[in-house]
């Protein structure tokens, strides 16, 4: 993985996004400001896990939130809507962002896979998912659906990352657990590799 | 014990793979129909009584729903944290609370809402609130102290010299609130060889669990069903029904996955009941949204120390005597038993002959407390390893040979009542740590490279890890099946589901034939313990044996009234009953289940015993009919404390110049009796080794003292460790001797998981810096770059919850 460009992408997004990531505190901090209305399209198409998903989005709305309570996809989580830990990794374009931090209409062109999107077709599981259940991962499990997305968007640049790289690459996603020793194992397992 | 089938074996616990896949759900991923949301009003004031409050603008907005205040919910005695409070003690004390059809109209409500709140005296740091004249966080008192004989407000109030003399770390001469002992002190301490004397600060910090403490809840039929983030089960239903103002039948509480809890959601906390007496109040279903700032306010937070101690050993290293005093920070709820707790690890770990313990447990305007992974034995775990490291070099031996010859074991007492052990093996612990770790050789490496030294810091941890009394309740259907029911909270550590696996090793089922029943009130869930404490392992490996024994008695019963015989004939295999002097005669355990439908009476659980609890009752009246049913209290016998112990090795390098330090090795290991989940114990032991460095460099509370602030509520801020703040390999290791009182021989371990690792971090920092002990935690770079360069720290000594 490059991870120079899924930091700088990151970058953008939060700076895109510094109103609410500033204030920290609620999902509609930024709302709270009155915005012009009807300045920006409201119902748009959005490209998620392959299919595209008519939403109706408010203009300072955060991906995390469409995700999460507009089309049903709770596998993404919220753990501080900051962009501090990573529970609200997904993927946009191949390149990992926290969605608590991403504004749902910066998306409209790009695809957005998040943690229901890993798995193949038939229901097989990612080998990063079936390594982290090998490896017994997770704990409490809150943050496991970001490590997943970290995880899987890291093999696909780098296949055989060493496990330093992996412990870099994973570094924005927190584990109040501190289970970060299995996600480790279960990255190397999943690249082939000896933990 | 190689004979387990399943004791002892790695398995899947069946909720790992929602957790990977993003299906599993937590309480924040539920809705139903008609759901509105709320968003809570937090006091910005440290100290104060709300005076008005003016929601006229608030009601107005379109979307909003209702608003609930301090005068719709029952009134909580102080100091108690309350539901909602018209007398905010701290920062973030939530005041009311908000529903609307979104959340965007619940905030914009709350910043409509006006209110005015008359300030009072506040304090953020125990020694200033001692002070004469000093500020009291409550009105009623400073200090609050719990016992079993009775619990008040005082006040208690130290003169300057009293503080002046404990922060130049003399022996505090101010009054004190709780003590005991054991032992003669003045012959221990005359018995010494040497004798040390330490104060020491250990600052709180949050509990900061993944997932913010979200909760949900609606009414049906006089029913309240609450969605909730529990530790535990079936142990929060009495606290949530009686917060609620309901008898227990009438509450369902689901809770499948909990995003970490660490002691702050042990039973049923006031937050979780608001969205029960909203949903009353309004007639929909309320989801209370808690954001990250607001879970850093009410989702707990370690107690913080002060304290002074004095330890004597003879010459060869055996300690003689302890005379510990601790100020506790016991935040704005004054939760209790940390500082006395930590006077009993004293007891167990380093056993002194003689031992005194005095405490004070005084209130600061800062968030609530609450357990925290090892209340107090963690915190004095960290305290004492340096000490014992200081021992060894006066009396120049080696500081593993002083941990053994002090380390818990079979003749080990514990507390002020000197109670025996079930069993401890400390010893055996620190001496397999030594081997992975190679500590002799170790030792005699090259310490210095330029700015760069190594440190060796051995760590050792305890906490009591079982308890007793609760019920057990398993179910074999037609199909065969074995279903266990448990009320086991499930946050993580897998014991709900390595528990259950006791009924399956007893009645001999395949694994893949086992059911759990877990999560939900609703799925006919006995009476559990606590989920915390260390305790679900022993516990519950008991409660569940006693159950799969009575199943097993049932089935041989039913077995000789089908085939003849008496039920001695029979005996178990392949999931089948079978005569043990014809196997052939044989029935498949479908076939006993089926039969026990039509005997009925006790064993389909139409009739259960006596003594089992009512929750175990209600389940086993629901589930009456539907198989063969196991149920029984655990009236096994137990005595004595029921240790759970761990040892820790470490390496570290320091950078003199920076203060910073990487731990370059870690050797964990456990002493929780036979190992019942090889690979969910070595998670324990890591993630345990990951608390202990948060705690021992990054975590604290830091309160402006001035407008009583506290300025760390995210992550980053409080110093959560993150990948890149631990070593990316941790070992661990077991000794895996069995405890004479659980039927498997197990003990618990999430508690001294930690309290080895934070204890073997604070040795090795010492070692690193020639023996200097700082006697706080955390220990942060600035403090080590002062001390190198020998200039005074920023804080007054002894002060806490500072920057």
């Amino acid at each position: 993985m490059n991870p120079q460009l899924s930091r700088r992408r990151f970058i953008k997004a939060v700076i895109a996004s510094s109103a609410a990531a500033a204030s920290g505190t609620g999902f509609h901090s930024a709302l709270a400001q009155d915005k012009p209305r009807g300045a920006v399209e409201r119902l748009i198409s959005l490209n998620v896990n392959g299919a595209t998903r008519r939403v109706d989005v408010a203009p300072q709305e955060m991906l995390a939130h469409t995700l999460r309570y507009k089309l049903g996809l709770t596998g993404t989580k919220i753990g501080c809507n900051r962009g501090e830990c990573g529970a609200c990794t997904v993927q946009i374009d191949g390149i990992t962002n926290y969605s608590c931090s991403t504004l749902t209409h910066s998306v409209r062109t790009r695809a957005v896979k998040t943690v229901e999107g890993v798995q193949a077709a038939d229901g097989t599981l990612h080998p990063v998912q079936q390594a982290f259940i090998d490896e017994l991962s997770p704990q409490c499990g809150f943050c496991t659906p970001g490590q997943v997305m970290s995880a899987v968007a890291l093999l696909e640049e780098n296949p055989k990352p060493t496990r330093e790289e992996v412990r870099h690459a994973m570094s924005g996603n927190l584990c109040r657990c501190g289970a970060y020793d299995h996600y480790l194992n279960g990255i190397m397992r999943a690249s082939g590799q000896e933990s | 014990m190689s004979d387990y089938r399943l004791v002892g074996k790695d398995f899947t616990p069946p909720d790992v793979i929602g957790k990977v896949t993003g299906k599993a759900k937590y309480a924040e991923d539920f809705r139903v129909d008609g759901m509105v949301y709320a968003r809570m009003l937090t006091s910005p004031m440290a100290h104060g009584k709300v005076t008005n409050i003016d929601t006229s603008a608030a009601e107005a907005m379109d979307g909003v729903i209702g608003i609930l205040t301090a005068d719709d919910v029952p009134e909580v005695e102080a100091p108690n944290a309350a539901i909602l409070t018209n007398s905010p003690a701290y920062i973030g004390d939530p005041i009311l609370a908000v529903a609307a059809l979104d959340e965007k109209t619940a905030e914009d409500a709350i910043a409509a809402i006006k209110i005015d709140i008359e300030p009072l005296p506040f304090v953020t740091d125990p020694l200033d609130s001692l002070l004469t004249g000093g500020p009291n966080a409550r009105e009623e008192g400073n200090v609050y102290a719990r016992s079993s004989e009775g619990s008040g407000f005082r006040t208690i109030k130290w003169t300057k010299e009293q503080i002046d003399e404990f922060r130049a770390g003399k022996e505090p001469s101010g009054e004190f609130a709780a003590e005991w002992s054991y032992g003669d002190l003045d012959k221990g301490f005359a018995d010494a060889k040497v004798v040390f004397e330490e104060s020491f600060v250990t600052t709180g910090y949050a509990h900061m669990s993944m997932e913010p403490r979200t909760a949900m809840a609606y009414w049906q039929n006089g029913t309240c069903y609450v969605h909730a983030s529990a530790q535990s089960q079936s142990f929060w239903m009495p606290g949530l029904a009686r917060m609620l103002g309901v008898e227990t039948k009438d509450v369902v509480l689901i809770s499948e996955n909990t995003g970490g809890g660490f002691g702050s959601k042990i039973g049923a906390y006031p937050i979780a009941v608001l969205p029960g007496y909203f949903s009353k109040k309004i007639g929909r279903p309320v989801q209370l949204r808690v954001t990250r700032e607001q879970e850093y306010y009410m989702g707990s937070a370690r107690v913080g120390f002060q304290g002074w101690l004095r330890m004597g050993f003879d010459e060869k290293g055996k300690a003689t005597a302890t005379d510990v005093f601790i100020i506790e920070d016991i935040g704005s709820n004054a939760t209790g038993g940390d500082a006395s707790s930590a006077g009993g690890a004293i007891s167990m770990v380093y056993d002194p002959d003689a031992m005194r313990f005095r405490g004070l447990p005084v209130m600061t305007n800062t968030t609530p407390r609450g357990a925290q992974r090892g209340p107090g034995q963690n915190q004095i775990a960290a305290v004492m390893a340096p000490i014992m490291d200081k021992a060894a070099k006066a009396l120049e031996l080696d500081p593993l040979e002083v941990r053994k010859l002090n380390a818990a074991n079979n003749e080990t007492t514990v507390n002020a009542n000197q109670k025996p052990v079930t069993s401890a093996y400390l010893k055996e612990a620190l001496d397999m740590g030594a081997e992975m770790f190679d500590w002799t050789n170790r030792r005699n490496q090259t310490k210095r490279n330029g700015s760069k030294v190594r440190g060796l810091g051995i760590g050792q941890g305890y906490h009591s890890a079982g308890a007793k009394g609760f019920d057990g309740l398993i179910r074999i259907t037609p199909d065969g099946k074995l279903h266990v029911h448990t009320g086991v909270g499930n946050l993580g550590t897998y014991s709900y589901a390595s528990t259950s696996r006791a009924a399956a090793e007893i009645l001999k089922v395949e694994w893949d034939n086992c059911e759990i029943h877990n999560g939900n009130s609703e799925k006919n869930l006995p009476w559990n313990s606590y989920q915390a404490g260390s305790v679900s392992t022993f516990a519950h490996t008991r409660t569940n044996y006693v159950a799969a024994m009575d199943a097993l008695r049932k089935m041989k019963a039913i077995a000789a009234d089908t085939m003849g015989g008496e039920a001695e004939d029979y005996d178990i295999d392949g999931q089948r009953v079978f005569r043990t002097d014809n196997p052939a005669l044989a029935m498949s355990y479908g076939a006993i289940a089926a039969r026990s439908i039509q005997l009925g009476g006790e064993y389909s659980g139409q009739t259960y015993p006596e003594d089992i609890n009512e929750i175990t009752a209600r389940s086993v009246q629901n589930i009456a009919g539907t198989g063969l049913v196991g149920v029984a209290k655990d009236n096994l016998p137990q005595e004595g404390v029921i240790p759970g112990l761990a040892c820790a090795f470490v390496e570290i390098e320091l950078d003199l110049e920076t203060g910073k330090y990487d731990v370059l090795d870690y050797v964990g290991i456990a002493e929780c009796g036979t190992v019942l989940f090889p690979k969910g114990l070595a998670q324990q032991m890591k993630g345990g080794a990951v608390w202990g460095m948060g705690m021992a460099g990054l975590e604290r509370h830091v309160y402006d003292p001035q407008n009583g602030l506290p300025a760390n509520v995210s992550y980053h801020q409080c110093g959560i460790p993150s990948y890149l703040d631990v070593p990316s390999v941790t070992r661990t290791g077991a000794v895996d001797i069995a405890d004479p009182q659980n039927p498997f021989g197990a003990r618990g371990i999430g508690e001294p998981a930690m309290g080895c690792a934070v204890a073997a971090l604070t040795s090795a920092i010492s070692d690193a810096l020639d023996g200097h002990i700082f006697g706080r935690t955390p220990v942060s770079s600035d403090m080590i770059v002062n001390h190198v360069a020998g200039r005074e720290q920023s804080f007054l000594p002894l002060q806490t919850n500072n920057f």
